[in-house]
């Protein structure tokens, strides 16, 4: 049955207009579209209040945009849905759950028999690195521990695409150093298509077959890159990956969008 | 203000005495043992646990002291018991003088005295010794120109105290007392009545102690004290239970629908500020004095409390958890059992402390006002016929139970909500 389904993820001309309560309103997201084929791997990066977590949060269903829709799996999505999993930046897990609870929780939510679940869960925990961690309180782990169990947890259930808004955004750099190769192995590993925000020039290059820049008032794509990092970083060390030359060529390239970026805001507001 | 004086006297050699004997080797250990910086760390201020110990040795030293208990060697002056005796002098018509002895036996309330009697020596003249007996903290009147000859007389009058000259409404002092004269011209005696405190006031440590034996085993009024202190617990956990089992959902339905939380909004914003005592009169006046009445009570002490916390608990849900656990396939239901319920618990927690504590003290306040058996009724009963001794036993007992209540809450917290203040 999968076969004929369309695992492509369209995103159709999606805005999304946000009205405040004293009657003006933010073009947050204006005429966005994009096709992600299955396996497909999107980091998008942007100036701060361009519209990315608000394009993921219509992705994942939490959000109806004003205009256009996104379809996956032959269905318009209208709200959140296991098939497509979430990965928060920090605060998502929950706290009254050991480390086993949390990854099995959507197994469990969809009542798949126990000893299925305690299979799954202890796989998981091999892949992320947390197998004598699985009775800990999530409150005992570090921070790069914590989303290792938010990756997991996300994995668990099988989803189609997995949405992450800035995953790594508030670990130190050496963990998070880390986790970008989690990432990678992970996608390699899986197969899923993974759509990825994040704030970081790098991160964007390294974990990005395909990166999206977006631009600002309204928000929309600027700029789309394909990449060959995120495939060398498979095979290779990133630290190895980041000495390429087109590497730092791309990096400089794209910061100075950015920047540009930034200094046209910060003119506009003065 | 003595009390008071002293009290604060020995706070400050205790901590003197305390720092010149520990100096900076005071033992520290752990965590704070190498800050230099403590005055403004909240973290490395702990309780001092030699102050505490002194803190209690020296409130049931002062209470004993001034009580005259008999665990306690040091005591305050106690009042004056015993015989003592002052000389007056009388004017007679003819302007005339004469002295007379007055002999006074003083003697503790509920003692058996006996009049003095008055040595058997001459006294020539017209005023005539007396005798009379005088309990200590009263004063005692003393007519001492009864059995004088020529007292009937106009012009007849006491003129002096142990030779200090004293008119009507003066008063002089005396070895053992005071005297005053009444505006009639008779004399009052009042003798020295000490530091100490009357039972009545504050009785001993140790009656208290014996109260309680006793009153555990023979009960008060034919009611036993586990009955008494069974029926507030008794009365305090149903109204709690009742308050949480209508707030808790209550609570819930106001934090997840804006129909329930517009309606009940101001209904609770308003009950909130209302001491749970200034609803007494009117359960009364709806619900009778009795069990109804009290657990009605008790019930709204508790039922706003936890509506408000468990509300805050809801509000206090991460909107990514939500979102998570719908990504992950919770319908609402799940959503609502899995993430919110759990969530909230520490809130709940909370709230269950306050709430405990606020019914305590108003199942206790609202038996004063009518019970037939309780902590409250207990206390007030005695109060009323002056057993102070029950009444303090009452109040401590009280405390030691509502304490006992706050501690097992915390301990309750600790186990079932171990994750409380570590999320983020
Ligand atoms: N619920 C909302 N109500 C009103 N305006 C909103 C709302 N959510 C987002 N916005 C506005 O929409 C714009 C895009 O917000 P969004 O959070 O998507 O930006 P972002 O690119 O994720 O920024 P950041 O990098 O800081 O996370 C911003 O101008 C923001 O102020
Ligand atoms: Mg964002």
């Amino acid at each position: 049955m999968r076969d004929q389904t369309d695992s492509t993820l369209h995103i159709d001309n999606v805005s999304m207009t946000f009205t405040l309560p004293n009657g003006t309103s933010i073009e947050a997201l204006k005429d966005v579209s994009l096709e992600l084929k299955a396996g497909e791997l999107l980091s998008v990066l942007g100036p701060s209040g361009c519209g990315k977590s608000t394009l993921l949060n219509i992705v994942a269903g939490f959000l109806a945009p004003t205009d256009g829709q996104v379809i996956l799996n032959n269905n318009k999505v209208t709200g959140p849905h296991s098939e497509r999993g979430m990965v928060f930046q920090q605060g998502a897990l929950f706290e009254w759950m050991s480390v086993r609870k949390n990854i099995g929780f959507g197994l469990r939510m969809r009542n798949v028999p126990k000893s299925e679940i305690r299979e799954k869960v202890d796989e998981l925990l091999e892949i992320v690195g947390l197998h004598e961690f699985g009775d800990k309180a999530i409150y005992e782990l570090s921070g790069g521990m914590q989303q290792r169990v938010a990756l997991a947890r996300c994995l668990a259930n099988d989803p189609d695409v997995i949405l992450m808004d800035e995953p790594l955004g508030a670990l130190d750099a050496l963990t998070r150093e880390k986790m970008q190769g989690l990432v990678l192995k992970l996608w390699k590993g899986t197969g899923k298509t993974i759509v990825l925000i994040t704030h970081s020039v790098e991160e964007a290059l390294l974990l990005g077959e395909r990166l999206l820049v977006m631009a600002p008032r309204p928000g929309r794509i600027h700029k789309e890159y394909k990449l060959p990092f995120a495939e060398m970083g498979v095979a290779a060390d990133l630290r190895e990956v980041k000495k390429h030359k087109d590497y730092a060529a791309k990096r400089e390239e794209i910061l100075s969008i950015i920047w540009e970026m930034e200094e046209e805001i910060m003119g506009r507001k003065e | 203000m003595l009390v008071l004086t002293i009290y604060i006297a020995i706070f400050v050699s205790a901590y003197f005495i305390y720092a010149f004997a520990y100096g900076n080797k005071a033992p520290k250990r752990g965590f704070n043992a190498n800050k230099t910086i403590t005055f403004g760390d909240e973290s490395a201020v702990t309780s001092n646990r030699t102050a505490s110990v002194i803190s209690v040795i020296t409130i049931f030293t002062i209470w004993g002291a001034f009580t005259g208990s008999s665990l306690v060697p040091l005591h305050v002056p106690g009042p004056f018991t015993g015989d003592t005796s002052f000389t007056y002098t009388a004017t007679n018509a003819d302007n005339q003088q004469d002295d007379a002895v007055v002999y006074v036996r003083v003697g503790l309330v509920g003692e058996e005295i006996e009049d003095p009697v008055a040595p058997d020596v001459a006294n020539p003249g017209f005023a005539i010794d007396d005798v009379a007996t005088i309990r200590a903290w009263r004063s005692g009147l003393i007519k001492v120109r009864k059995n004088d000859f020529g007292s009937d007389a106009e012009g007849y009058v006491v003129s002096a105290i142990d030779g200090q000259p004293i008119v009507p409404n003066q008063t002089v002092s005396v070895v053992d007392g005071q005297i005053r004269m009444t505006g009639k011209g008779t004399l009052s005696f009042e003798p020295n009545q000490g530091w100490q405190m009357e039972a009545i006031w504050l009785p001993a440590p140790e009656a208290i102690v014996k109260r309680l034996i006793e009153i555990s085993r023979d009960g008060y009024q034919n009611v036993t004290l586990s009955e008494n202190i069974g029926w507030s617990l008794f009365r305090v956990v149903t109204g709690f239970l009742l308050g949480s089992l209508v707030g808790i959902p209550l609570g819930y339905a106001m934090g997840l629908n804006d129909w329930f939380r517009g309606w009940f909004d101001p209904i609770v914003e308003f009950m909130r500020p209302i001491p749970p005592l200034a609803l007494i009169p009117l359960v009364i006046i709806w619900f009778g004095i009795w069990e109804q009445g009290k657990i009605s009570l008790l019930f709204l002490a508790a039922l706003w409390i936890m509506t408000i916390s468990s509300r805050a608990g809801v509000s206090g849900v991460s909107i990514s958890k939500v979102h998570a656990a719908y990504s992950l396939g919770a319908s609402k239901r799940q959503v609502l059992l899995h993430v919110i319920v759990p969530n909230s618990l520490p809130e709940i927690f909370t709230g269950a402390r306050v709430a405990m504590g606020v019914c305590w003290g108003t199942v206790v306040a609202a038996e004063l006002v009518a019970a037939e058996k309780g902590a409250g009724k207990m206390i007030i009963a005695a109060s009323k016929f002056q057993q102070t001794d029950i009444v303090i036993m009452g109040i401590i007992l009280i405390g030691v139970i509502g304490f006992s209540i706050d501690i097992l809450m915390r301990y309750a917290e600790r186990k079932l909500v171990p994750w409380k203040g570590k999320s983020d």
